[in-house]
């Protein structure tokens, strides 16, 4: 279909918990903009047990509060002609558990690594990672893939040209394990290799029989490069024919849209990635859904995402309770709460995960799961977004004092600029501050941030938007998706509460009518400050750290910067990094308590 | 009419269910089709493939991968028993005292020689597995090699959250009421063998001693989610069960901490005190999901009027139908549907939601509520 054809867009993202529906219409003007959402559970439960209920759903809900007929019955009506119908459906999908997959690459530092940034780049959840070198034994590989039964498996290993014996010892445990998908009894396991082309013939011979097996590009063709397009463009390809195609209801939900259904994280990574391109900004998003929180990071042209499996705000909530521990929990809560109690709640909303927070208490229980699920999926992130391992570095003299080898982390929260955060708990949170100040506590931004968010958690369909019209995707994306939050100022480094931090002064002009006011203040260290701004405004900002602490400059420099307002405005944070808390818990609270009340969290 | 889908547990005085009973790989079937089958009968059995351990003959003999083939003295398909040679190099000198033997690490059947990594893997011999019915019942179909499908008349009861396997038994009411709590004195030798009911929650002091005392199972209306830690000996991270190594099935109805079992949910159990059920905690709260189960399968007499429920009739939640709450402040308060206003409305956390008006039954109050947060009673 031409772009010009599309008037009306209606998108569905199938999550694990809810299916949200957008309505975007071309108005007057030409621009498209969304207009109506709904939002309904996600039915792959009994009695149900059909994807396309919920969409259905959502949809109601979206002709109710839009007026719009979208359905005829449980038919979409197709084209849209004055208030009927529409004239596309596309969706994205995270449902069923989202794609589940196994790595297996030679050298557990190397190509292991790559397949496994090529995995999560196309979207998937990366089971487990085999490599010659992991330390299990060949018996306990076999074992564990047989007992995983993931959607496919990518198998890499080897540069071009190379050692094939890895690779093919590899290839043979799979082989004999012989593993069965994870859907589905009737087709055999897809499995794409993606390794050393001279070992083809070989990966043939042990593999075709017992899978199915598809060969892409090799994703290490060099030790210094890595070529992970082919191979994720491959695992997308075969997330719909295969396993998309396996799950209730698919079948028809994928004859309803116009385009392939895009797994959720693959088409918020698209967006991520290309806001860092088009602005030549260091871009990082976050995507906390029901049962996963996906990273997602853009330093310096290194796109890389990572996805916590088990971290996520309804099925997985629990495992954020087991991982982080119930007094990395309760360090949020700026009131006295039973640690059974606490504890009968998580479980109640893991067993229940389509239910939402009906008081302010509940409410300041999630969102404290919220950031100790978003810190953990952070702290993953930084061990898989590094530099290629294995690459050989010429050095100079000037490189002795200032070693960086390979495999160090590409995440430096200094030279981020932008950080977007999307999904229920940051979307939807009531209170655009309380997005932010959890994204703060969590992501521990350092220097100038500019943060904002994904405003009814629109990025999945934008992102599979923009492969049908562009121009629709980045219309919607500039005016209704991204929220500007406002800026974070955080100086590095350390010093006694109270002690002196940094010297700010703020001029803010309003774009509109030019008026301006001014703000000159002196900072102590463990503050918590904000500055209210609207997006209509701009800001001169001078801050001068004491020589304890830097903004990005060097210890004791300062800093001018033009800032960009946002519904929020500035923020200055100088708490210090990591935040430390009082080891007794009253004072804990206390401490926490004024934070939010600085804040104007909840009252 | 306005109307909304929430699903909500399942708690059916009578209905026919199937359940599909099939191998993981094919295998042999046991039951033909319309054979009257037992719970604890054998449907369908297979051998399912071991483990393998690799062998790298080319490290042990220092030879090249290329030439593995030359020194094997077993070849791909053949059986072979423990410590029996599979592979030797040539004396050196012809003096034995120098010679490698590569022997098998156990008895199983040569599967893979490679010319590429110098490896060979042996598999150890099959291992039987067998599918039970589960449920009493008929069979209704048959899968050929896979299984078959038993239909079974029936009570039929999901709980909302369990551990532990398939099992069966004889439902034995051992609290007075669905609010009282199933005290540790209340569970004696006579219980061994049965599934037992209690009421709103059972310590895991208590469950414990059930599970000394050899009871089947326990239904019960709450349980505290720290005492799960204990049971399992490991923190749930995610709500996927049924695998658990313990020997009694604990099926909780209404979630974790002390919570009155619904009272429909007691009632049927206690009418049919002293029957004979199939159980399973088998919970899974992803894709798919499935949620624990009571069978309790009628007499042929009582299998005449039961009929499938028909879930396609399923209209969601309407107006005047009776719900439940199932989060707090209300949790577990039962009431009536009012009102399905179309508007988002503000609750206490600001969120802007879609509510139901419900009159609560216990006080007649009524109150707004998420919609998410409610589910319907199905009937």
């Amino acid at each position: 279909m031409e772009a010009k054809d599309l008037n009306v867009i209606i998108a569905t993202d199938c999550g694990s918990t809810t299916t949200k529906a957008i309505l975007i219409e071309k108005n007057e003007k030409g621009e498209y903009r969304q207009t109506f959402r709904g939002e309904a559970p996600t039915t792959v439960e009994e009695p149900y047990n059909d994807v396309t209920r919920g969409v259905l759903n959502a949809f109601q809900e979206v002709q109710e509060l839009s007026g719009r007929k979208i359905l005829d019955g449980e038919k979409i009506i197709h084209p849209a002609n004055g208030k009927e119908g529409v004239d596309i459906y596309i969706s994205t999908s995270s449902a069923g558990g989202g794609l589940q997959m196994l790595v297996a690459g030679a050298v557990k530092a190397m190509t292991a690594e790559s397949a496994q940034r090529a995995a999560l780049g196309a979207g998937a959840i990366v089971m487990d990672v085999l490599a010659s070198n992991d330390g299990r034994l060949p018996h306990q590989k076999i074992a564990r893939i047989r007992s995983l039964r993931p959607d496919m498996i990518l198998l890499s290993g080897g540069t071009d040209g190379g050692t094939v014996t890895h690779v093919v010892e590899m290839a043979e445990f799979i082989s004999a394990a012989n593993p069965r998908p994870r859907l589905g009894q009737t087709y055999t396991l897809p499995v794409i290799y993606a390794g050393n082309i001279a070992a083809r013939e070989n990966i043939k011979d042990v593999l075709e029989k017992k899978t199915t097996l598809y060969i892409t590009d090799n994703i290490r063709p060099t030790l210094e490069r890595e070529n992970l397009f082919p191979a994720r463009q491959e695992i997308q390809n075969l997330f719909m024919e295969h396993v998309m195609a396996q799950a209730p209801g698919y079948g028809k939900l994928k004859e309803w849209v116009e385009v392939p259904i895009m797994p959720t994280p693959g088409a918020v990574g698209y967006l991520i990635h290309a806001v860092a391109e088009e602005e030549g900004i260091n871009v990082m998003g976050v995507d906390i859904g029901g049962a996963t929180t996906d990273v997602f990071s853009d330093f310096d042209g290194n796109f890389n995402r990572t996805v916590s499996a088990n971290l996520g705000m309804s099925y997985s909530v629990s495992n954020v309770l087991a991982e982080a521990g119930l007094q990395n929990v309760l360090r949020w809560l700026p009131f006295e709460i039973e640690e059974e109690d606490l504890a009968n709640r998580i479980k109640n909303k893991m067993i229940r995960p389509t239910t939402i927070p009906h008081t302010k208490n509940e409410l300041i229980i999630e969102q404290a799961l919220a950031r100790e699920a978003l810190r953990l999926a952070f702290e993953q992130h930084k061990l898989l977004a590094v530099s290629l391992k294995g690459v050989q570095r010429h050095r100079s003299v000037s490189d002795t004092f200032s070693q960086s080898g390979s495999g160090e982390t590409l995440v430096d929260m200094m030279k981020l600029n932008l950080f977007i955060g999307s999904g229920g708990a940051l979307s939807h949170a009531p209170r655009r501050r309380q997005s932010m100040l959890m994204m703060i506590d969590s992501f521990a931004p350092l220097g100038f941030t500019r943060l904002a968010v994904d405003s009814i958690f629109m990025m999945p369909h934008l992102g599979v938007l923009a492969s049908v019209n562009k121009k629709a995707a980045k219309e919607v994306f500039e005016k209704d998706c991204l929220i500007p939050l406002g800026t974070c100022i955080a100086p590095a480094g350390e010093a006694k509460i109270g002690a002196p931090c940094l010297d700010i002064k703020i001029k803010i002009v309003s774009k509109s009518d030019g008026s301006t006011r001014s703000i000159s203040e002196k900072i102590p260290a463990g503050s918590l400050r904000i500055y209210p701004m609207t997006p209509d405004e701009e800001a001169e900002v001078e801050a001068s750290p004491t020589r304890r602490f830097d903004l990005g400059a060097g210890m004791g420099k300062p800093v001018k910067k033009t800032l960009l307002g946002g519904v929020v405005g500035i923020v200055v944070d100088t708490r210090g990094r990591p935040l430390v808390f009082p080891e007794k818990s009253a004072d804990c609270r206390s401490m926490v308590a004024g934070w939010y009340r600085d804040f104007g969290m909840y009252d | 009419m306005a109307h909304v889908f929430t699903p909500g547990l399942q708690v059916i005085e009578s209905t026919v269910i199937e359940k599909d009973r099939t191998l993981p790989i094919p295998g042999r079937v046991l039951v033909r089709m319309n054979e009257s089958v037992k719970a604890e009968q054998i449907v369908a059995e297979t051998e399912i493939p071991n483990d393998v351990q690799s062998i790298n003959v080319m490290n042990l003999l220092s030879i090249s991968a290329k030439e593995i083939h030359k020194f094997m003295l077993k070849q791909e398909g053949d059986p072979v028993a423990e410590h029996e040679p599979i592979a030797q190099n040539k004396p050196f000198l012809g003096l034995k005292f120098f010679q490698t033997i590569v022997r098998a690490p156990f008895n199983g059947t040569l599967e893979r020689i490679s010319d590429v990594t110098g490896q060979v893997l042996i598999r150890k011999p099959p291992r039987q597995i067998s599918i039970l019915a589960y449920v009493d019942g008929n069979v209704k179909s048959v899968c050929e090699g896979m299984g078959a499908n038993v239909q079974c008349p029936c009570t039929y009861i999901q709980g909302i959250f369990g551990i532990g396997g398939e099992t069966f038994g004889e439902i034995c009411m051992v609290s007075s009421n669905p609010a009282s709590v199933l005290e540790e004195n209340e569970i004696t030798p006579k219980h061994a063998g049965k599934i037992i009911v209690g009421g709103s929650h059972i310590s895991y002091k208590t469950f414990k001693k059930a599970m000394d005392i050899g009871v089947k199972g326990v239904i019960i209306g709450g349980f505290h989610a720290k005492e799960l830690k204990a049971v399992l000996g490991y923190e749930l991270g995610v709500a996927i069960t049924g695998d658990e190594d313990i020997p009694t099935t604990l099926i909780v109805t209404e979630g974790f901490g002390r919570m009155a079992m619904a009272e429909r949910t007691y009632n049927l159990l206690k009418k049919n005190n002293g029957r004979r059920a199939s159980i399973s905690g088998r919970t899974q709260i992803r894709a798919g999901v499935m949620r624990p189960e009571i069978i309790i399968p009628f007499t042929a007499e009582e299998s005449k009027n039961a009929r499938p429920y028909d879930a396609s009739s399923e209209s969601g939640i309407q107006i005047g139908d009776e719900v439940r709450i199932i989060r707090e402040p209300y949790f577990g308060r039962l009431g009536k549907l009012l009102e399905l206003p179309p508007d988002l409305t503000n609750i206490e956390t600001e969120a802007q939601v879609r509510i139901m008006k419900i009159q609560l039954s216990d006080t007649g109050e009524i109150i707004t509520v998420p919609r998410a947060n409610v589910e319907r009673i199905e009937v």
